[in-house]
C-alpha cells in the first residue's frame, strides 16, 4: 500500500516537471485526453462490468460540440468544454438506456451499432464539416484570463483535470454507490433480490462513463484545435478497449499505463513505419493478452499480493 | 378466519414451451410459520420460488402478498416490500468482504445508494448492526476476509446474515443445508430456528429430519402440483407423499420418522 503512495508522488512529480524535460507538451496533452478516455472506459468495463464497443460516440460527440460552439459561436473553453460534456452525458444516457437491458456481447452490440449512428450523423450534420472535420478550434482563455494559447497553460490546465478526473474516478468506485455497482458486477441476482434496481445503478455509471469520456474529447479538441471524424469512428473504440485491456481493466492507473503505450507508440512509430504501426500496436496487443491477462497493472498488483 | 395468509398463490402456474413447470398452484403459508416445501427433483421448487420473488413471470395466476395483489410486482421492489429470497446456489459478493456483503443488505435504507459522490466511510454507521449480524451467524471474525475464501458452509451462514439485514417479512430459503456436513446442517438449522422469530420462512429442504424439527407445515410438489399439505405427521403418513417418494427419498422419510 505504501508503494502505492509512493508512486503516485513520483507520477505527480514527473507529471508537474514534464515541461522541464523538454518533452513535447502537445503529446503530453494528447496522452492525457487518451488516459482519461481510458479511465472513463473503464469505469464502464473494469468496475461496473459493462462492455461498450462504441465509446468513440461520446468522445467524438463532445469533441464535435465543444468544436463547434468555440468556432461558430464565440464560446469561451469553460462553456465549450461544459457543452461537450453535457452533451455526451445525455447521448450517453439515451444509449445507456437501450444498451443496459442487454447483457455482455449483446449489449456491445447495441452500443456498436448506436455509435455507428453517431458517425453517420457527424458525417452528414451541416455543422460538423463532414469529411474535413473542424479546423483551427480556438482555445480562448479561462475565465476570460488565462490565455490557454500557450502550451504551457494549456498543459497545466489539462492536468488539473485529468487529476481531478482520476480523484473523482477513485471516489465513484470508493462509494455507496460504488459498492451497489461492486454487488451487481459479482451478482447481479442477488442483487436485486436485495432491493436494488439494478438498471438504473447501471444506467448511472453508464451516464457518469460517458461524460468523463465526452470531456476527455472536449479536451482533445482543445488541446489539438481541430475535431475529425476519426474522432468518432469505430477504431477510436477499439483503440479505448485496447489501452485499457493492455493496461489493466478494474485497476485504477492501468488505463492511464495503457493509454501511454498506445500513444507512445502511435507517435513515435507512424514516422518511422508508417501504417505498419496498427501491426505493432496489434502485436503488443495479443503479447499483452497472452502473457498477463489481467493487464499490466493488474498483473503487477497481483504479484505483489501474492508475495 | 381473520388471519390473512403471508403469501398466497392462486392458479399460479408457468409453462416453459409448453412444459407445465408449476401447474395451478393453490398455495398458502401463514404469517410467523416455517412452512417447508418439499418435493423431487425437478417437481418445480426452484421455479415456484421464481415465480414468487418474480425472477420468472407467471404464465397465469395470481400472488398475494398479506392479502394485496402483488403479481405485476417487480423483483426488487418486492424485496423492498419484505420478500426476501436466497438462492439455490450459494448468493454472496464474491469479491466483496464478509463485512460488505452484510452491509450491502442495510445500506440502501440510508438512502445514498446513488451518492457516487459521497466517501464509503459514510457507511461505518452500519458496521455496528452488521458485526451484530455477523455475530449472530457466528462469523464475526470472518468480517473483513473477502466472501470467495469462506468455506462452503460459512458462505450460506453469510447469505443468510445478508437476508437478514433487509429484516424481511417472509424469507424465501432454497435448499439452505445442501451440500452440507452434519455439524453445518446443524448450526443452519439451529439459526434459522432463532431468525424465525417475528418473521415467516418459506424453505425448500430435502433434509428430513431438518423438515421434521424445524418446520410448522409441509406442502408436497410433484410435477408442479401440490399433492399434499399439512403438518409433518399427516403429510408424512400420506400414501400418495410416499408413492412420490418411492427410492431414495423413501428411506429418508422413514428414517426421519424413526
Ligand atoms: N428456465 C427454464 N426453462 C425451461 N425449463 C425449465 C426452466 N427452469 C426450470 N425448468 C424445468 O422445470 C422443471 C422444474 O425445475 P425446478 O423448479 O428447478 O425443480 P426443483 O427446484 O424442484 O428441483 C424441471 O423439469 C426443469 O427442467
Ligand atoms: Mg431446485
Amino acid at each position: 500500500m505504501n508503494g502505492t503512495r509512493i508512486f503516485y508522488v513520483l507520477a505527480a512529480l514527473f507529471a508537474l516537471c514534464v515541461p522541464l524535460f523538454g518533452i513535447y507538451p502537445i503529446f503530453m496533452m494528447k496522452l492525457l485526453c487518451f488516459a482519461m478516455f481510458a479511465c472513463a472506459f473503464n469505469l464502464l468495463l473494469g468496475f461496473s462490468g459493462m462492455l461498450s464497443f462504441g465509446h468513440a460516440a461520446f468522445f467524438g460527440s463532445a469533441a464535435y460540440a465543444t468544436g463547434w460552439l468555440m468556432t461558430a459561436h464565440g464560446c469561451g473553453p469553460i462553456a465549450g468544454v461544459a457543452a461537450g460534456v453535457g452533451v455526451s452525458a445525455a447521448l450517453g444516457l439515451v444509449v445507456g438506456a437501450l444498451a443496459i437491458r442487454r447483457q455482455g456481447i449483446y449489449l456491445a452490440m447495441v452500443t456498436l451499432a448506436l455509435a455507428q449512428v453517431v458517425y453517420f450523423v457527424c458525417l452528414e450534420a451541416p455543422f460538423t464539416g463532414g469529411e474535413n472535420g473542424l479546423q483551427d478550434v480556438p482555445r480562448g482563455a479561462l475565465a476570460g484570463l488565462l490565455p490557454l494559447k500557450s502550451d504551457l497553460v494549456m498543459y497545466y490546465a489539462v492536468l488539473a483535470a485529468f487529476v481531478a478526473v482520476y480523484l473523482l474516478i477513485r471516489r465513484i468506485v470508493h462509494s455507496p454507490f460504488g459498492q451497489v455497482l461492486k454487488a451487481i458486477r459479482d451478482n447481479e441476482n442477488r442483487a436485486v433480490s436485495l432491493g436494488y434496481d439494478i438498471d438504473r445503478y447501471k444506467l448511472l455509471a453508464f451516464v457518469l462513463s460517458a461524460a468523463i469520456a465526452g470531456l476527455a474529447g472536449s479536451l482533445k479538441a482543445l488541446v489539438l484545435g481541430f475535431v475529425t471524424l476519426s474522432d468518432v469512428t469505430q477504431a477510436n473504440s477499439g483503440e479505448v478497449i485496447l489501452m485499457t485491456l493492455v493496461g489493466g481493466s478494474g485497476t485504477f492507473f492501468g488505463p492511464v499505463i495503457g493509454a501511454a503505450l498506445v500513444v507512445t507508440l502511435q507517435e513515435y512509430l507512424s514516422d518511422l513505419v508508417g501504417g505498419w504501426v496498427t501491426v505493432i500496436i496489434g502485436a503488443v496487443f495479443v503479447v499483452c493478452v497472452l502473457a498477463f491477462r489481467r493487464g499490466i497493472v493488474g498483473e503487477l498488483a497481483a504479484r505483489t499480493f501474492r508475495r | 378466519m381473520a388471519d390473512t395468509p403471508i403469501i398466497e398463490t392462486r392458479g399460479l402456474t408457468k409453462e416453459f414451451n409448453g412444459f407445465t413447470a408449476v401447474n395451478a398452484v393453490d398455495f398458502r403459508m401463514r404469517e410467523g410459520h416455517i412452512h417447508a416445501l418439499i418435493g423431487p427433483n425437478g417437481a418445480g421448487k426452484t421455479t415456484f420460488f421464481n415465480l414468487l420473488t418474480k425472477f420468472l413471470r407467471p404464465t397465469r395466476g395470481v400472488i398475494l402478498f398479506r392479502g394485496e395483489n402483488v403479481t405485476e410486482a417487480g423483483s426488487a421492489e418486492l424485496a423492498r416490500r419484505g420478500i426476501v429470497r436466497s438462492f439455490q446456489m450459494s448468493a454472496v459478493f464474491p469479491h466483496m468482504t464478509v463485512l460488505e456483503n452484510v452491509r450491502i443488505g442495510l445500506q440502501r435504507r440510508l438512502g445514498t445508494s446513488f451518492h457516487f459522490w459521497r466517501s464509503e466511510s459514510s457507511l461505518g454507521s452500519l458496521d455496528r448492526r452488521v458485526m451484530e449480524l455477523l455475530e449472530a451467524v457466528d462469523l464475526a471474525d470472518f468480517a473483513r476476509v473477502i466472501a470467495v475464501e469462506l468455506p462452503y458452509g460459512r458462505k450460506r451462514a453469510l447469505e443468510l446474515a445478508t437476508t437478514l439485514a433487509m429484516d424481511p417479512k417472509l424469507m424465501l430459503l432454497d435448499e439452505p443445508t445442501q451440500g452440507m456436513g452434519h455439524e453445518d446442517v446443524n448450526r443452519i438449522t439451529a439459526l434459522i430456528r432463532k431468525v424465525s422469530a417475528n418473521r415467516s420462512i418459506l424453505m425448500v429442504e430435502h433434509n428430513m429430519s431438518v423438515v421434521s424439527t424445524i418446520a410448522d407445515r409441509i406442502s408436497v410438489l410433484q410435477r408442479g402440483q401440490i399433492i399434499a399439505d399439512g403438518p409433518y405427521e399427516e403429510v408424512s403418513r400420506n400414501p400418495q407423499v410416499v408413492e412420490a417418494y418411492m427410492g431414495s427419498a423413501d428411506a429418508e422419510l422413514g428414517a426421519a420418522h424413526a
